[in-house]
């Protein structure tokens, strides 16, 4: 079947971080090497009949969608769901503006597929609100202005979660090597240490989310 | 096409209409200058913000581009028949579709190149463009498109470029105009006259802007009517390019840039992501979403280029400067762009005898665009080091030296005037903040760690000014709605313009709505950049104000029946000076309620005329050296910024600590390499192009603004920040690494490898 012809021969191999990575990021490669000897190489596109349930626990709900195999949980979260508060910056895991909680642990969710997250609880910066309210790490970011533009905010303010989930008073070289995954370009890292010891503290009070 | 997106307004000096009100500089305020959270801070950490990558329209295409992997080809031929046939894939366009052919990146009414790429002068130039039903379908297409090109040689090296001999990136060889000369008295006389001469070469590294937010846009067309969602930092910009590409008219383009992850400059200029996304939004009469990925964010969005700076200076024994010279040698890439760095060398000094030679060359590489004070922080880097070498010959204090030798006019022509120039405050108040004296003799931590400091000043040279228009509108209920058209880059603009709309009417934060970037429903106004938006619309934004307050005022004194000059609005109260009982709540105004509305416009007045006006800066920093591995800490950063009148100290801390970042980027971390054997960028992501991260940062930043509102200039006695944030602080390094080592590391980036490198070949000259 033709299906089964699309998916790697062991699947295992197809689906690590080296595997997909070159997968995605081969574009430009295949493309000039299409002028000369591999232009029969063209990778086949995953047959959309060879979509595979998921069923994702977000943010409290659960989605129950079709995922082909190579989608991420990042495309699955902005395209497919909707939930854009995640941002996409670089799509390899270098800059953290994707970072989501997978089971209280920050995770870039570019470099997590979709189905590597099934069965587990994700949550983005959209999770950390109550109702409306802000979280105490988003109202901790707002009043510090520990951001700039904003686009890496989101990711920030998950990855500051996931820090404080597991240690609830860090001090601030402990902030440093907690938020060292998360690139800001604007470079509010100063301001960030201050929100997330400020928050860090309204947790130890026994406040918060 | 493209349009020129430098910071001026080209050509007549832009027409200002008069305001209707009146009003002097603030006395005393109340809003302004305080600490305040952004405005739209619940959108930004809450994850509501609909930034232009998050945009989903029904219906919606997403395009995929397909560039060039070689540093120098013709394309011979594309064959996009098996794309053409892959699922999903709804339309792929090239440089000979139709509408797809038109001429891109201009310079003076000449066009150098076309929207693909014939002749593809540097990696990632774009060929061909697909538009499908999913974004994995449309990279998919864009590798089944079969490209043959022909490689053609290439150079990547600024100086090679100018070789006899090397490949020709345009007709007529490599150099971009006439190298640009400044001159200004007799350098030979200047130099003859010095009792002492230092001379040397530094070189800074090309780095890139690196916005989170990819660049992309999202075309729609409704008929006749194109709207697009674009990372912009000028929508206005965006507008005129489409209408010209599309031949539309400028009310037809419309163009939303509400938010935007970061731009730092590279989102001046309109992108041709921008107008492909548009031309296959046309042919497949669907939306169409475009976004890069960071690869191409590297290769083919804008650079500050790489500068090879030699700075020649003389002195009297005095301190007094006699003659400084000053070359300059950058590549803006394939296509024209700015890449001179002399600015700061002509005109921070007093100097009487100064020549300055810029010259630009064209490399197989990306085309530059301005990056956050454009060619600044690189002449920084030579000339302020520059001064420290020659403050150690003269056995003087590298503060007092600069004291010693400000400017105190713009030295052009006859000289001009500041209209404010607090240079001596930076220097004397950051040092004394600093503890410059105490630290700068302290003797260097004994073993393989070194300590040293360094500071370093600057201005920045653009002031910003009109055109400028901002409406206010105050509703019955005493709410207000700001319109304006500037950009929000996330530097606060929204927050302050609603500060100044709540300092003037006594309305609080929270009842003021900013509508701002969007060319169809606010005001003209210039792209954000070249830290103009806070000088430029600020005073457009207080004389909208105040007209609401004239006319709020006129009603009341009607109703109240005494003279408007009896009549003061305090806390949305409008209070009488002579009578207490004559008083009203703003939603008591009669007129108010009937009109249901009070409109003001505001306009930013024209700059003084045979004045100059430039935010000055200094920044000292504190570094630790490890010997043996070459790597730097900073403990400590401090600024002292003299841009006018603070508007908002929360945000302005903010601004100046992330210039302070971005600075360090290129004096410690980062580097843009292109591979000569190949001419590709080897390090075209984010984890082999080091963005400095939180670690490597300073452990204690400290803003020092010295807030002496400049009412020479403009209303609101505000000059700009951005850039000169960032234009001292590599250079700061520099010297605080030379103080530690007793070498003077002249290469930025100063990672591991070169200070080792540098250290070794002292060690084998001693």
């Amino acid at each position: 079947m033709a299906k089964k012809k699309n998916l790697p021969e062991n699947p295992a191999d197809g689906f690590t971080r080296r595997g997909f990575l070159g997968s995605v990021s081969a574009g430009a490669v295949v493309a000039a090497a299409g002028v000369t000897s591999r232009a029969e190489a063209v990778p086949e596109i995953t047959d959309p009949e060879a979509m595979v349930p998921a069923a994702l626990r977000i943010n409290g709900q659960l989605h129950r969608l079709l995922v082909e195999p190579r989608w991420t949980l990042l495309f699955v979260l902005r395209e497919r769901l909707g939930i854009t508060g995640t941002k996409a910056g670089c799509e390899r895991g270098e800059c953290g503006s994707c970072t989501v909680l997978i089971e209280d642990k920050p995770r870039y969710a570019c470099l997590t597929l979709a189905l590597e997250a099934e069965g587990k609880e994700i949550t983005t910066v959209e999770g950390l609100l109550d109702g409306e309210q802000l979280g105490e790490v988003q109202q901790a970011f707002a009043d510090h202005d520990a951001y700039q533009c904003g686009y890496c905010t989101p990711g920030q303010i998950v990855a500051a979660e996931g820090l404080l989930r597991i240690n609830p008073n860090p001090s601030e070289a402990e902030i440093r090597v907690g938020m060292s995954g998360n690139l800001c370009r604007c470079g509010a890292y100063q301001h960030i240490i201050h929100a997330v010891s400020h928050a860090g503290e309204g947790r130890k009070k026994g406040g918060g989310s | 096409m493209t349009e020129r997106h430098d910071y001026h307004i080209d050509g007549a000096v832009p027409e200002t209409p008069e305001n209707e009100a009146e009003g002097g500089a603030w006395k005393k305020t109340a809003v302004v200058g305080t600490r305040q959270a952004k405005v739209d801070a619940y959108e930004r950490v809450s994850g509501a913000a609909v930034f232009p990558h998050d945009v989903t329209l029904p219906d919606m295409l997403h395009g995929a581009i397909l560039r060039c992997p070689y540093a120098h080809a013709k394309v011979l031929s594309i064959d996009t028949a098996a794309a053409e046939k892959m699922p999903g894939v709804r339309a792929v366009i090239t440089g000979r579709s139709p509408g797809a052919g038109m001429p891109w990146y201009e310079r003076r009414g000449e066009f150098f190149g076309k929207l693909f790429g014939e002749t593809c002068r540097h990696e990632g130039e774009e060929v061909a463009a697909v538009a499908a039903e999913t974004p994995l379908q449309a990279v998919d297409a864009i590798r089944a498109i079969r490209v043959e090109y022909e490689e053609l040689p290439f150079v990547v090296d600024d100086e090679n470029a100018l070789a006899d001999g090397a490949p020709e990136i345009h007709e007529g060889g490599n150099m971009v105009g006439e190298p640009r000369v400044r001159e200004r008295g007799d350098i030979a006389a200047g130099f003859a006259a010095a009792d002492v001469v230092v001379e040397g070469t530094y070189r800074t590294e090309c780095q890139i802007h690196a916005p989170m937010e990819p660049h992309g846009s999202v075309a729609r067309w409704e008929g006749k009517r194109l709207t697009v969602w674009d990372s912009t930092q000028g929508v206005f910009s965006v507008q005129g390019t489409l209408a010209k590409s599309f031949n539309l008219p400028m009310s037809s383009v419309r163009v939303i840039g509400h938010y935007m992850g970061g731009g730092f400059g590279a989102k001046l200029e309109t992108g041709k992501y921008t107008v492909m996304a548009a031309i296959l939004a046309k042919m497949t009469a669907r939306p169409v979403k475009i976004f890069l990925p960071r690869e191409d964010c590297f290769t083919s969005t804008g650079n500050r280029p790489a500068n090879t700076m030699t700075v020649k200076i003389g002195a009297k024994k005095d301190g007094s400067l006699t003659a400084i010279e000053y070359t300059s040698l950058g590549s803006c890439g394939a296509y024209p762009s700015g890449a001179g760095s002399s600015t700061l060398a002509a005109y921070l000094y007093k100097c009487d005898n100064m020549r300055t030679t810029d010259t630009t060359v064209h490399t197989n590489a990306g085309k530059a665009r301005p990056m956050r004070a454009p060619g600044f922080p690189q002449g920084a880097w030579a000339l302020e080091q520059a001064m420290d070498e020659l403050a150690g010959k003269l056995e003087i204090n590298p503060l007092r030296f600069r004291l010693m030798n400000i400017a105190t006019t713009l030295q052009r022509g006859e000289g001009r005037p500041f209209t404010s120039n607090e240079l001596a405050a930076c220097l004397e108040k950051g040092a004394e903040a600093f503890g410059w004296a105490d630290a700068y003799q302290r003797q260097p931590v004994s073993g393989h760690v070194k300590r040293g400091v360094g500071l370093a000043a600057c201005f920045w040279g653009y002031s910003g000014g009109p055109p400028s228009t901002v409406v206010v509108k105050l509703h019955s209920d005493g709410s207000a709605n700001l319109n304006m058209g500037a950009s929000d880059l996330g530097t606060g603009t929204k927050t302050w313009a609603a500060m100044i709309v709540s300092e003037e009417l006594g309305v609080s934060l929270d009842k003021i709505q900013v509508e701002h970037a969007d060319t169809a429903t606010t005001q003209f106004a210039t792209s954000s950049g070249g830290s103009k938006t806070v000088p430029s619309d600020s005073p457009a934004v207080l004389a909208a104000a105040r007209s609401v307050k004239d006319q709020l005022l006129g009603f009341a004194a009607e109703q109240l029946e005494v003279p408007l000059d009896d009549l003061r609005l305090e806390d949305m109260m409008i209070l009488s000076a002579t009578d207490p009982e004559k008083k009203l709540q703003v939603t008591e105004v009669e007129m108010l309620s009937r009109r249901g509305l009070l409109l003001g416009t505001g306009y930013r007045d024209p700059n003084p005329e045979d004045a100059a006006t430039f935010p000055f800066a200094a920044q000292f920093c504190e570094v630790e050296v490890n010997m043996w591995t070459g790597e730097i800490t900073i403990p400590r950063f401090l600024g002292a910024h003299d841009s006018g009148r603070v508007l908002n100290r929360l945000t302005y801390d903010n601004q100046v600590f992330g210039g302070m970042a971005m600075g360090i980027g290129l004096g410690v971390t980062e580097e843009r390499v292109l591979d000569r054997q190949t001419g590709k960028m080897v390090n075209a992501n984010l984890h082999d192009y080091k963005v400095p991260t939180i670690l490597d940062v300073a452990d204690d930043h400290v803003c020092h603004p010295i807030d002496k509102p400049d009412n020479n200039f403009n209303s609101t006695g505000t000059k700009g920040l951005g850039e000169p944030a960032t234009i001292p602080t590599a250079a700061a390094v520099a010297n605080a690494v030379a103080n530690a080592l007793g070498v003077r590391v002249t290469d930025a980036p100063l990672t591991p490898k070169t200070i080792l490198r540098f250290l070794d070949e002292q060690g084998k000259e001693a």
